[in-house]
């Protein structure tokens, strides 16, 4: 006596399409996904052997930049003597920028706490995971929601006179929303900014945002934070 | 040819030995089934797979970037040691100690400048690895809380960096930390209190330095390390690196 079927039977092992898989398992059958893990190799000896050059190849790079550059040091810590600039290590010298142009609360506080959350979230708001271009559907409504936000972050960093935040901005933003009037095209790099996904595109701007302040913040700032050329 | 041949010969003499074979109770890797001991029956390689996808082992899938953090973590805990016998966490006793390291110890330019070099360089190995995941899509499901892990590397590693900066003592290290520990103090209500806990009073005195001293050299490589072993046993337990797969399109 055979049972109706009330289910549809499929196959699927792309996670990225279907996270939720459901298996009926009926007799003589295993719940196995049926995917192509691809060509394996045993750690022993590959991953052993080939981190043990990467290992020494590291070790010889750093012993040679270690014999011919000499790490600073000045003069013994005086309270009474500050230095103009006084400046945190190169890493903190973004968010030293940033402290040049927004309130202490929000550049140093704000900012790196709401930066390090994005992070932690990211795989847990499904960030990217299908990353579907960013004007593959709806791409009207998220032309404009992009394009306001772009507005709202210009006219936000001109108002603070934050140049050096809005010159990444910019340029990225123009990139973002510029994708949006380009043809279909065979150009690579046309399709190379069509196919790139918001998530890409937030990190992208994210990084650009970073870099130039740490650069700025590093080769550019000179007394009273003052623009200085760096040959000058 | 003829010297390879007898390297094998002793490497085999030396492999078949009673104290060899006490050491690594598994034969030589010919097998798969020795292969496999020869991880699992390691208690520093076990925490790496016994398989790995070949993809994975490419070049331009990861730049062995997390290694490279690893390893020059090992570098700076080597030099670390090295340089700590060294020193002596007090004003101005720390100051001193670097113009030994400079005139006095026998490669001890070499040695500094090596720890530096590392401590500069895992930052930037860090970061990169971290945006290298993050456009390959490693921190996919189910590798969500790997990347937790690799945040909280990331934060210790900055804490790392910046605790030994003030160690030196010299005017770049005393006003680096200045401004740093300035802007912890604009966190709201808890900035002050953090402040003082972290420098032991409200300057930046010898208190802060010994504190200082004891988070960059025991407490935080301590979690640096537990860290580590946590983010690599979770790859494996994760079911293997999934690069190669990039945003699902053909790579």
């Amino acid at each position: 006596m055979a049972e109706k079927i009330n289910y549809e039977a499929g196959i699927s092992s792309d996670a990225a399409k279907q996270p939720r898989r459901i298996v009926f398992i009926t007799r003589k059958t295993s719940a196995k996904v049926k995917g192509y893990v691809g060509a394996q190799l045993m750690s022993y000896p590959h991953v052993v052997l080939r981190e043990a050059m990467a290992f020494q190849f590291l070790t010889i790079i750093l012993v040679v930049i270690a014999l011919f550059w000499d790490a600073p040091l000045e003069q013994l810590a005086n309270p009474l003597l500050t230095p103009n600039p006084a400046k945190a290590p190169w890493y903190f010298l973004g968010l030293q920028e940033l402290l040049h142009y927004f309130p202490p609360a929000v550049a140093g506080v704000l900012i790196p706490g709401l930066v390090v959350v994005a992070l932690v979230v990211i795989p847990y708001f499904n960030v990217n995971i299908e990353g579907e271009p960013l004007w593959a559907r709806d791409s009207r409504k998220r032309f404009a929601t992009l394009a306001g936000v772009f507005v709202a972050l210009f006219t936000f960093m001109v108002v603070y006179r934050a140049w050096t935040v809005l010159i990444p901005t910019v340029v990225l933003g123009a990139l973002a929303v510029g994708s949006y009037f380009l043809r279909p095209s065979q150009v690579r790099s046309v399709r190379f900014l069509q196919s790139r996904s918001l998530p890409w595109w937030v990190m992208t701007w994210f990084i650009a945002v970073a870099l130039t302040l740490t650069m700025v913040g590093t080769f550019f700032r000179g007394p009273g934070w003052s623009w200085v050329w760096p040959w000058r | 040819m003829g010297t390879t041949a007898w390297t094998q010969q002793l490497l085999g003499q030396v492999r078949q030995s009673r104290v060899w074979r006490s050491v690594f109770r598994r034969g030589p890797g010919r097998t798969n089934r020795t292969r496999s001991l020869a991880i699992f029956g390691n208690l520093f390689l076990h925490v790496l797979p016994v398989k790995v996808r070949e993809k994975s082992l490419r070049v331009r899938a990861t730049y062995y970037l997390g290694s490279i953090s690893f390893f020059l973590f090992v570098v700076l805990a080597i030099t670390g040691i090295l340089l700590m016998l060294y020193y002596h966490p007090a004003v101005p006793d720390a100051y001193r100690d670097m113009k030994d390291l400079v005139y006095v110890v026998s490669t001890g330019v070499f040695l500094r400048n090596l720890h530096r070099l590392a401590a500069q360089a895992m930052v930037v190995a860090v970061f990169w690895h971290m945006f290298h995941v993050f456009y390959r899509g490693g921190y996919k499901p189910p590798h969500e809380f790997n990347w937790v892990i690799g945040v909280g590397l990331l934060l210790v590693t900055l804490f790392l960096s910046y605790t030994g900066y003030l160690l030196p003592w010299d005017q770049l290290a005393f006003w680096a930390i200045t401004v740093g520990t300035n802007i912890i103090s604009y966190v709201p209500l808890l900035g002050r209190p953090i402040r003082f806990l972290l420098l032991g009073g409200h300057i930046i005195g010898e208190n802060a330095l010994l504190r200082f001293y004891v988070l960059h050299c025991v407490i935080l490589p301590l979690a640096a390390v537990v860290l580590i072993a946590m983010h690599f046993w979770r790859i494996q337990k994760d079911g293997g690196l999934t690069v190669g797969d990039n945003n699902g399109r053909k790579d």
